[in-house]
């Protein structure tokens, strides 16, 4: 019998309940290969592409546009040509979406984890495989863990992932170790020591690139490996104008233009990640903290420390992955990796890769790391 | 943020957590910690609806209960702001207004301008307001629009737990009075509420709902009507844009202009009586500044101009409804007449 895949409903972030299908990208008939984007589906945080998770036809929509569906709901089905039109009609007639108790065990544990490291509540998730290295996921300048709502689950199907809310960041205590990169790097050592992880391979967005980097400078035993995008740290360029714009914003009106510049499309600037974010900056000590940040880690429109630059000393295999319209950190500080280091640039894609180019990231990721 | 609090949670959380912050805040009200007077359990009250329960315990004598004299303790909150402290006074139903009215619009909303700036009034004055609570036409009036009226006053009305930590914290901290106003049917209503202070500024519209058809303006408990009346549209294609202006005054037009340049339609949700209220000056100030975007005319929801009945059945009635708000949008969509 030839093989029928199911398109499902992804589950993109740990709070995700239900996405709506925004547009098909393709026309019944369409031959499919792996990665493809299939079709478009907004959640309350982001609209994304859901791509084919195996090779095939397009046989079947099986959710029509505007629709409002569960995650893991019935979207489309793949198959070979040979499968008949009846064998299909059976598959959609007997899908049984898994209810939200059926669930397996990783989704019925509790979404965040909180631990205190040297005195400040540290919120992080811990999801995926239980054996072998984790990836520990480092987001970058006045973001959160949330910023990897693409790749947690995905690369968590091979690895244990571990994602943390860096100290003054998310849902942690607002407070920092430290406003410069090595107190920076010097924490996320001692994060790793209290949940007991002796060495994983770091992935790091933006600051939490150069973050990444310095632990591997001067915590090498701790480093499996490094998966670096739209990195700071490898050249003395930063967009100061957004981290001050960041900083300073107090209203929709204010943050909004400012996440724009994160994306190649600001349309992906949704009215609820304006809000998180507004959540965040609005309680009491963020605005002061990320002031002293700013000034900790960019001086005269620069950045002050470049531990990418010192990388090749220390043998690690590197992946860059970087847009070529990042606003942010320019995509030319991409010539700085490390000899030997993978570099992917994306066309059309803004600062968050990770976001932007999600399915094209984690593949990277997974082959960089070994699945 | 998984943590949920009523809406009264969040109001004795923003109060115990500026207190404990800053020692000049204090508060006054009727039966706030136990009762004037009474013996035994000094926490038995707590507030007419137990909203300042257990502040007694972790603050003491900072709490202070108050003879049945409105007019003398707002008087002495008001007066107390003006030598230093950052009084909350509570004022059981926004209705009771009227005997302590002087000391508000006379005094507190004056001293800044007339004092040259040497004078500050940090006084916020917590009231509940609006209908549905079967408590008849003296304890359930939504009296906003008079106090929009005066220059000197802000006036706050949230629609969420959220927003009422955050907007309470920030009217405390406000260096000029503020009236507070509580929606009693919205006290139940929990939402996710950050453990940490937080402040929301005053004068900052949120969009509750993005569309495009046509925006719907509004505030308290009303945004709730709009958004069930948002849930029927959209199954009939029509997706509204609902703004909840949280504060009065100052009053986010920035955020209503940018909404019906978008849409195009404006339906005004006001659960004040009808004449001159926030919704009529909403319709008004967007014909005077935004007259080419309007592309129909501008509907209005309200209740009927008389008093809130207290039959039950009447006061159902005279509550503006999700139909009715339904109704509304479809009639600036079709252009037509009434």
């Amino acid at each position: 019998m030839a093989a029928i895949t199911p398109i499902i409903m992804p589950k993109w972030g740990l709070s995700m309940k239900e996405g709506t299908v925004n547009d098909w990208l393709v026309e019944v008939g369409t031959q499919i290969t792996v990665g493809m984007p299939i079709l478009d589906v907004e959640t309350d945080k982001i609209a994304n592409a859901v791509e084919a998770p195996d090779a095939g036809f397009l046989r079947r929509k099986v959710a029509t546009v505007g629709e409002v569906l569960p995650v893991k709901a019935l979207l489309g089905v793949l198959a070979d040509k040979e499968v008949g039109d009846a064998e299909i009609d059976a598959y959609i007639a007997s899908f049984v979406v898994p209810s939200a108790d059926a669930d397996d065990a990783a989704d019925a544990a509790p979404a965040y984890l909180y631990v205190e490291v040297d005195g400040l509540r540290i919120r992080y998730a811990r999801r995926g495989k239980a054996e072998g290295t984790p990836v520990l996921f480092i987001h970058g300048f006045g973001g959160d863990l949330d910023n990897w709502l693409f790749n947690i689950d995905a690369i968590g199907e091979k690895h244990p992932v571990i994602a943390l809310d860096l100290p003054g960041h998310g849902q942690s205590a607002v407070q920092l170790p430290g406003t410069r990169l090595p107190a920076l790097a010097d924490f996320v050592g001692r994060f790793m020591s209290v949940i007991d992880v002796q060495q994983a391979h770091l992935v790091g967005h933006s600051v939490g690139g150069a973050i990444a980097a310095q632990v591997a400078l001067v915590q090498p035993q701790r480093v499996a490996s490094l998966s670096l995008i739209d990195s700071a740290g490898f050249g003395p360029d930063i967009n100061t104008g957004y981290t001050e714009g960041f900083t300073k914003a107090v209203s929709r009106r204010e943050l909004k233009p400012v996440l724009e510049l994160l994306f190649k499309d600001p349309a992906l600037v949704s009215r609820q990640m304006v809000d998180d974010v507004l959540k965040y900056k609005r309680l009491d000590g963020v605005t002061e903290l990320l002031t002293s940040l700013n000034e900790g880690l960019f001086k005269d429109g620069q950045q002050v420390a470049q531990p990418g630059l010192a990388l090749a000393g220390t043998g690690k295999p590197v992946l860059m992955v970087w847009g070529k319209d990042d606003q942010i950190v320019p995509a030319a500080h991409a010539a700085n990796a490390p000899p030997g280091a993978t570099v992917e640039l994306f066309d059309g894609v803004g600062h968050m890769a990770q976001m932007e180019r999600a399915g094209d990231v984690n593949r990277l990721i997974l082959r960089h790391i070994g699945d | 943020m998984a943590r949920k609090l009523s809406m009264k949670q969040a109001v004795n959380e923003a109060i115990d957590q500026e207190m404990t912050r800053d020692p000049s805040v204090i508060m006054m009200g009727e039966d706030i910690v136990g009762g004037a007077g009474c013996e035994g359990e000094m926490d038995a009250w707590g507030g007419v609806l137990g909203v300042t329960k257990g502040l007694y315990a972790k603050h003491g004598d900072r709490l202070l209960d108050t003879p049945l004299s409105e007019s003398a303790y707002v008087g002495a909150a008001i007066g107390a702001a003006a030598c230093g402290m950052r009084p909350i006074a509570e004022l059981m139903f926004i209705d009771f207004m009227g005997v302590c009215f002087d000391q508000i619009y006379n005094q507190a909303a004056k001293f800044r301008y007339m004092f040259g700036g040497k004078a500050e009034t940090p006084v916020v004055i917590r009231a509940m307001v609006g209908a549905g609570f079967r408590a008849a036409a003296q304890h359930s009036q939504m009296l906003t629009p008079l106090f929009t009226h005066i220059p000197g006053l802000k006036v706050v009305c949230p629609s969420t737990p959220y927003d009422t930590k955050g907007l309470l914290i920030q009217s405390i901290r406000d260096n000029d009075p503020v009236i507070f106003c509580e929606h009693k049917n919205l006290y139940a209503m929990e939402g996710e509420v950050p453990e940490g202070s937080y402040a929301i500024p005053l004068g900052e519209a949120n969009v509750v709902r993005e569309g495009k058809h046509c925006s719907i303006v509004t505030y308290g408990l009303m945004v709730h009507r709009a958004l069930d009346a948002a849930a029927t549209l959209a199954k009939e294609g029509i997706e509204v844009e609902i703004v909840d202006l949280r504060t009065l005054s100052p009053l986010d037009m920035d955020t209503v202009l940018d909404s019906v340049t978008k849409t195009g339609h404006l339906v005004c949700v006001d659960e004040a009586s009808p004449r001159c209220n926030i919704g009529t000056d909403i319709a008004a100030q967007v014909c005077m500044q935004a007259f080419g975007a309007l592309k129909a005319q501008i509907e209005q929801v309200s209740p009927p101009h008389t008093p809130v009945p207290f039959s039950p059945t009447l006061e159902d009635l005279y509550i503006p409804s999700a139909a009715q708000v339904a109704d509304a949008v479809r009639r600036t969509l079709k252009g037509g007449k009434h």
